[in-house]
């Protein structure tokens, strides 16, 4: 397997993938392949579950057929326990591709007398490794015998001979065991098996259960060490190593809209970064987890998917509410362009929120998330886990170049708005601010762009309308009133309509004025000239009359030379009259 | 081992064809090979039959390294295991016998022989 010269230094332990999704990457490969390793953990977490999906994905994924062996359960029960998790047991055993063998251990049914061994066990074991060629094992929670035999001598060294005897099979073998007071397993079973011990857990801290896993010993090899949160659904077994993924993430520089253009304008007049992570934070009732609908409604108009997880209405009822404002979500669902995932948050402890919803993400591979509201996650965990959660939910988003909308609600009171209850404005991008502006005995909505990183976003105060045909937003007035919103910014812009209308008319009236003053003036001017022109045609007029006496004087005067019989006429003086 | 698929009888609660007499002792010795513990086991079984049962017994021993499948359809764990088929109810004894009080206990005959 390995090279020559690296004969120790580089041999990977070879490893038997479980098919488990994240358990393979928390064991960097699987199982030590042909060993045994201990699954421990107290009842009802979830151990035998393991084993039987190791089985299954091995006979499924890996062609590796597995056998089996439970102390506790009869195999009914197995199978039907097995079906609620998707997995056809029948199926497989009918195929050979496993088998099942169920061992009673009753101690009323047994008396005990003199030196005995297991090699019942073993011939069991070895009979169903040989007629399935078995490659797995599971012994499932072989300290039962401890319960059923008494002689716990021949027990240890019997099962110190069973462990030896499976490795010297070569399976790979997963012994469950109960969790002891103080030690790993009720019979001390890690002494036998040291190669790998996978601990799990089912905490249950304020009636709210998570599961997790540790892997608490690998011999030879590397693994994950945290306490991974793990889920049983109808899927199966996953185990989420979902840790925080540190500061490495590729960034976009592509700008996407919020659906709402007049906020993309207050973004830097593109909108949000692709993902980036979006804060919304506001009083109850401002809008927040509409301005979250428009978001997805944006994207899926743009035909990209979308997940929403509400932690507060149903689907229905939020995408009722949303066609009450103008926008119906409803096609996008039939599309399948949008996904909503509705749950209280109560339902399971904040670790078990992050991996479902760190699952459903995985399937869906969505570009937009929201979740509305985070604030209620609190009611799940400390302040501390809900932002660690938040956190690495957020770098995981990011990693996926998702972008991510969270919505919180924040309580009354003035010095409370611009800080989160949990606290993690400071891992957001954008922090969008929602809140009521009182004024004049009417609330309205006022929004404004916190901050957001890397845009030359507005520093206004906008109003946030919200109408029957949509979220708008309009400038608020500010003048040397303060700033108005509502209807008193309506009144306000009433009154400086009305300003300007009375101007208006005074404007009008004063150049009606003028006109008539013209006019007046210049029928003034034309009656002078009136004037003129009448004494300028009477003097003409006497001017001619004067003219025609001189002639009919001159006229006179040559009738009565005539008449004389005058030799010689008088010249007119005018010469106008020749003739 | 040859592993044989066909299982004849799956439940070991399915009876042979064994004359119900009154008192009389079906009994099953699991061994697996020839193995010390089992040879010890069935020579202490058949002292004690002899003494206690003596006529009304019948003793079959199973070896499971010839027959393994047996092992799983009648439920053994342990080797050897003498099995008390009748009378009823069934008995287990696990051990190879050699405190024969206890093994009178367990066949349920400590009484009828002890005082």
């Amino acid at each position: 397997m390995a090279t020559k010269k690296t004969v120790t230094k580089n041999r990977s332990l070879p490893k038997s993938p479980t098919g488990i999704t994240g358990l393979d990457e928390i064991t960097r490969g699987g199982l030590p392949k042909g060993r045994p390793t201990l699954v421990c953990g107290s009842a009802g977490c979830g151990k035998s579950m393991l084993g039987v999906e190791f089985l299954v994905r091995g006979a499924l994924q890996f062609n590796e057929p597995g056998v089996l062996m439970t102390f506790e359960e009869l195999p009914a029960d197995v199978i039907m326990n097995a079906r609620s998790l998707g997995f056809d047991l029948d199926n497989l055993v009918a195929k050979k591709k496993l088998f099942l063998d169920y061992v009673r251990v009753e101690r009323n049914e047994i008396q005990e007398t003199g030196e005995y061994d297991l090699e019942g066990i073993f011939v069991r074991l070895n009979y169903a490794i040989e007629a399935t060629g078995a490659k797995r094992v599971v012994l499932d929670t072989i300290e039962t015998l401890f319960t059923g035999l008494t002689n716990a001598a021949i027990l240890r060294s019997e099962l110190r001979r069973l462990f030896g005897w499976l490795k010297e099979k070569g399976v790979t073998a997963i012994i469950t065991g109960e969790k002891g007071d103080g030690t790993l397993t009720r019979n001390g079973l890690e002494e036998y098996v040291s190669d790998c011990v996978i601990m799990l857990d089912h905490r249950v801290i304020d009636q709210v259960s998570t599961r997790r896993l540790r892997v608490v010993k690998y011999r030879g090899s590397t693994h994950g060490t945290n306490e991974y949160p793990f889920l049983i659904d109808e899927n199966g077994f996953s185990v989420l190593p979902i840790s925080s993924l540190g500061l490495a993430h590729d960034v976009s520089s592509d700008r996407i809209s919020s659906g709402i253009p007049r906020l993309d304008a207050m973004l830097g007049g593109k909108g949000l970064y692709r993902g980036s992570s979006v804060l919304i934070t506001g009083t109850a009732g401002t809008g927040k987890s509409s301005l979250g609908s428009y978001f997805v409604g944006a994207a899926s108009r743009r035909g990209e998917r979308s997940l929403y997880f509400a932690f507060e209405e149903s689907p229905q009822q939020i995408m009722r509410n949303m066609r009450s404002i103008g926008l119906n979500l409803e096609p996008f669902v039939q599309k399948g362009l949008l996904q909503f995932h509705c749950s209280r948050p109560t339902l399971y402890g904040l670790e078990t929120h992050l991996a479902v919803m760190h699952k459903i993400i995985q399937e869906f591979n969505p570009r937009v998330v929201v979740i509305d509201p985070i604030s209620n996650l609190i009611n799940t965990g400390s302040a501390n886990e809900v932002r660690s959660m938040l956190l690495r939910l957020v770098d995981f988003l990011k990693s996926k170049k998702i972008t991510a909308v969270f919505t919180s609600l924040s309580s009354q009171g003035d010095n409370s708005l611009e800080e989160t209850e949990i606290g993690v404005s400071s891992i957001m991008d954008t922090w969008l601010l929602l809140r009521d502006i009182e004024l004049g005995g009417e609330r309205n909505r006022g929004i404004y762009v916190l901050k957001s990183r890397g845009t030359a976003h507005s520093n206004q105060i906008r109003e946030f309308i919200i109408t029957g045909k949509g979220i708008d937003i309009r400038d608020v007035y500010v003048g040397p009133e303060g700033v108005l919103t509502g209807s008193m910014r309506l009144a306000q812009e009433a009154r400086q309509s009305a300003e300007k209308l009375s101007r208006q008319l005074e404007i009008g009236s004063k150049k009606r004025k003028l006109e008539r003053k013209r006019a007046a003036l210049e029928a003034q001017i034309a009656a002078l000239r009136a004037e003129f022109e009448a004494e300028d045609a009477e003097a003409g007029q006497v001017l001619a009359q004067e003219n025609e006496l001189i002639k009919q004087l001159e006229m006179d005067a040559i009738a009565m030379g005539k008449s004389r019989k005058a030799d010689r006429f008088l010249v007119p003086r005018n010469g106008n009259h020749k003739d | 081992m040859k592993p044989k698929t066909k299982r004849a009888a799956r439940k070991s609660c399915s009876k042979p064809a064994a004359p119900k007499l009154d008192g009389h002792y079906d009994l099953r010795l699991y061994v697996a090979g020839q193995s010390p513990k089992s040879l010890t086991a069935f020579a202490n079984l058949k002292e004690l039959c002899d003494v206690h049962l003596a006529g009304k017994y019948r003793i079959e021993v199973i070896d499971l390294v010839k027959k393994p499948q047996r092992a799983r359809d009648d439920q053994i764990i342990a080797i050897p295991t003498l099995v008390r088929r009748l009378p009823q109810p069934i008995r287990k004894i696990i051990g190879d016998l050699c405190d024969q009080r206890q093994t009178l206990i367990g066949l349920e005959l400590s009484e009828k022989d002890g005082d």
